[in-house]
């Protein structure tokens, strides 16, 4: 009996175990998720931009958000509001962005798209969000985004409603060695 | 020798006794619960006017929502249901001598009681905890909560939740291996079903909660960013995982609920349960639904409208194994030879206001409705009907249907019947009004509402209500009229805890002897705790009982 029951113990607790495990993992398996399915309006990477006999007349306005967290001194907005490309076209728009502070910073950009459901056809061939940027005091910089729509959109009926696809960017400061240094560098210069 | 019993010490502080163990956690019950009471007396006061009244802030109102909630959750319903009742009667049921680990037994009480110590110093140190019993981040982050308040909630539930999970292992031990001969699953009393499911939805849940908790934690004191979106992570996540755990939680504090009713409906109608299958079985599906079903609870958190539909349908469907429990339990009373002592009335009231708690609670799963209601009063009159008129009135239920065995002295059966229905009309008064509240658009967790400040000699406790009612109901605006009715009730309900603690003592000290089988309980709706003396012998089953 005291086998049968220490042996139910071993199996309940390994089954707690698992469930702690599976909490923690569900971080990887979330970021996955949404990378994979474009879930919660998280937009895709891609290498090519469509063929010109791709590019169908439907116009859709893209609009720009741009937010920077109160602890990263930067001015940070996109040149132009919104544009309207044709799906599949390829868009171009450049964000400007300037360290208002007086020390190097670091920041990374989160971003997604509005309404959640077009992150799957949010496709992104250039974009300064994929990397840290880094600003010196005063130093501007132009941070271009190079995306265009799925034309797989006009098969999905449920994105028959979508007109307008707002992206928008926040910015937050990265701690990281390559601040440090640039920190040091910055506070040692004569 | 079979009833020799230790010391006063190592009886009440070393105990391995189920029954022991299982008063210890019935008194810890009854202190919390005055405790988390007191908070919502004073909650209800500080809403009975508009202005502040107790509070000097909102933050020091969402210390106490969130006290309150907390303190009934953890350290009330699960340790009176569970630790208490489950504690006293799943090994009598089963005709088991103790649980399968009495020492691990010892462990889980003692861990609920520092846990409930560190929860009631998280509101009183420091700015105190304000987040509310879901410790939502970023305000539960060190962005909202910077003190160590909500560090000590945390470690709290950590320890709130290895104790139970301690706990459910035992049940899902005893249960599965140390049931009399002949006792199939499919022949286990509905309390001792009910106590298996609330078991492995504890064993599923607790770890995730756990999980989300010491991510917040490390959040909060170690630089990692799970729920940071500066460094990567996500808020929304921590309301996944914490729902994933929260949606079974509710349903944790339910089943043994539903187990105790079904014995004592059985037991006055003098009929075995209606369906026993379909009544065991049923909380199997509540169980299983319960956990595809958490985002019920984020409809407004930005989820697509696919998923909203999924959730919505999900929900519903909690509906049908619900009804089928309800359905049952009118069945078993059709046609029954009905007597209504105290416990039945509790029952019957339980009965009665679940299911008007179930019918809010459908129209809340509807996404589209629930857009408008989210974070209103509607839903804290839904939960309040469903907990604390539900789950409460089975706590009571249990309380009255077997302080006799327990105790081997029978309550005051008029004192009884007063208790209820004094609570009865108390907490319709307290909640019914709420719905109309949150249909109004009043928001939850708000220390104060727009509504003109009655005149000085109308304030306070002791007021004629007839003539403040008729002055406020002459105002243009404000929430003040139902709020006003809501505390009246509050006072009720307060009231009645003064008579259950009359009862109570009154019982212990001068109740008179109750026999073995003081219900008269029928042979087919017989369970094995009546057939034992009241109070039942210190070990009990040396001849292990068999079932036919």
């Amino acid at each position: 009996m005291a086998d049968k029951n220490t042996k139910a113990l071993i199996l309940i607790f390994g089954v707690v175990a698992i469930m702690v495990g599976l909490s923690f993992a569900s971080v990887p398996l979330y970021d996955l998720f949404c990378r994979t399915t474009g879930f919660g309006g998280t937009t895709q990477i891609s290498k090519t931009p469509p063929k010109a006999e791709e590019i169908l007349e439907r116009k859709i306005t893209v609009h720009f958000n741009s937010d920077t967290s109160r602890d990263l001194p930067w001015f940070f907005q996109p040149e132009i509001r919104k544009i309207s490309v044709n799906v599949g076209q390829q868009g171009l728009i450049n964000f400007k962005a300037q360290n208002r502070g007086k020390t190097p910073t670091i920041g990374t950009a989160v971003y997604n798209v509005t309404p959640p459901k077009a992150g799957k056809y949010f496709q992104k061939t250039q974009c300064f969000c994929f990397d840290e940027q880094k600003l010196m005091p005063e130093e501007e910089m132009n941070m271009p985004v190079m995306f265009y729509i799925d034309p797989s959109i006009a098969k999905d009926r449920h994105m028959d409603d979508v007109k307008t696809i707002t992206l928008s960017y926040s910015f937050f400061p990265t701690q990281s060695k390559e601040l440090e240094d640039a920190l040091e560098a910055f506070y040692n210069a004569p | 020798m079979a009833d020799h019993k230790p010391g006063f010490f190592t009886r009440w502080f070393c105990s391995t006794n189920h029954k022991d163990i299982g008063t210890l956690y019935i008194i810890f019950s009854i202190i919390a619960g005055i405790i988390g009471g007191w908070f919502s007396m004073m909650m209800r006061h500080e809403l009975g006017d508009p202005g502040l009244q107790l509070a000097e802030d909102g933050q020091v109102w969402n210390v106490w929502i969130t006290a309150h909630g907390l303190i009934m959750v953890f350290f009330v319903v699960m340790p009176g249901l569970i630790g208490g009742f489950g504690n006293w009667f799943v090994p009598l049921m089963i005709g088991a001598p103790d649980m399968a680990f009495p020492r691990l037994n010892n462990i889980s009480f003692w861990l609920i009681v520092p846990a409930f110590l560190l929860l009631v110093a998280s509101a009183l140190i420091g700015s105190g905890a304000g987040t509310g019993w879901t410790v939502y981040p970023p305000l539960s982050s060190t962005l909202g909560h910077p003190g160590m308040s909500v560090d000590l909630a945390i470690f709290s539930l950590h320890l709130a939740g290895a104790s139970s999970i301690l706990g459910a292992a035992n049940f899902i031990t005893t249960i599965f291996n140390m049931r009399a001969p002949g006792m199939t699953l499919h022949k286990m009393p509905l309390f001792v079903w009910a106590m298996l499911i609330t078991s492995f939805l504890l064993v599923l849940s607790l770890p995730v909660l756990g999980g989300a908790i010491t991510m917040l934690l490390t959040d909060r004191n170690f630089g990692t960013a799970f729920f940071d979106p500066a460094g990567g992570g996500d808020p929304l996540l921590y309301q996944h995982l914490f729902w994933f755990f929260g949606h079974p939680e509710v349903y944790i504090m339910i089943l043994p609920a539903f187990g105790i009713v079904s014995h004592i409906v059985a037991t006055f109608s003098k009929k075995p349960v209606f369906g026993y299958l379909g009544m065991a079985y049923a909380m199997v599906a509540i169980g299983f639904v319960g956990f595809i079903v958490w985002a019920h609870h984020m409809y407004t958190s930005g989820i697509a409208v696919n998923t909203q539909a999924y959730f919505t349908a999900a929900t519903l469907i909690i509906a049908v194994p619900t009804g089928v429990k309800i359905f049952s339990w009118i069945a078993t009373m059709w046609g029954g030879s009905m007597t209504f002592p105290t416990p039945m009335l509790w029952a019957i009231g339980f009965i009665f206001l679940f299911t008007v708690g179930g019918v809010t609670g459908v129209v809340l799963a509807n996404a589209g409705m629930d857009t408008s209601l989210h974070d209103t009063y509607y839903v804290v009159a839904h939960f309040h009907y469903v907990l604390s008129l539900g789950a409460v009135f089975a706590l009571f239920a249990g309380f009255y249907y077997w302080i006799g065995k327990m105790s081997g002295r029978q309550y005051p059966e008029i004192w009884g019947k007063i208790h209820f229905w004094v609570t009865f009309v108390g907490v319709n008064l307290v909640f019914f009004p709420q719905h109309f509240l949150g249909l109004a658009g009043m928001p939850r967790r708000y220390v104060d509402y727009p509504a003109p400040i009655p005149p000085t000699e109308l304030q306070g406790m002791l007021v004629n209500p007839i003539e403040k009612i008729q002055w406020i109901a002459a105002q243009d605006y404000g929430y003040h009229l139902w709020n006003y009715v809501s505390t009246l009730g509050a006072y009720i309900s307060g009231f009645s805890v003064i008579i259950f603690i009359g009862i109570v003592v009154y019982t212990l000290f001068f109740g008179r002897k109750a026999e073995d089988n003081y219900w008269n309980v029928q042979p087919q709706t017989m369970t094995f705790e009546w057939t034992l003396s009241s109070p039942p012998p210190f070990h009990q089953f040396d001849i292990q009982p068999k079932v036919k």
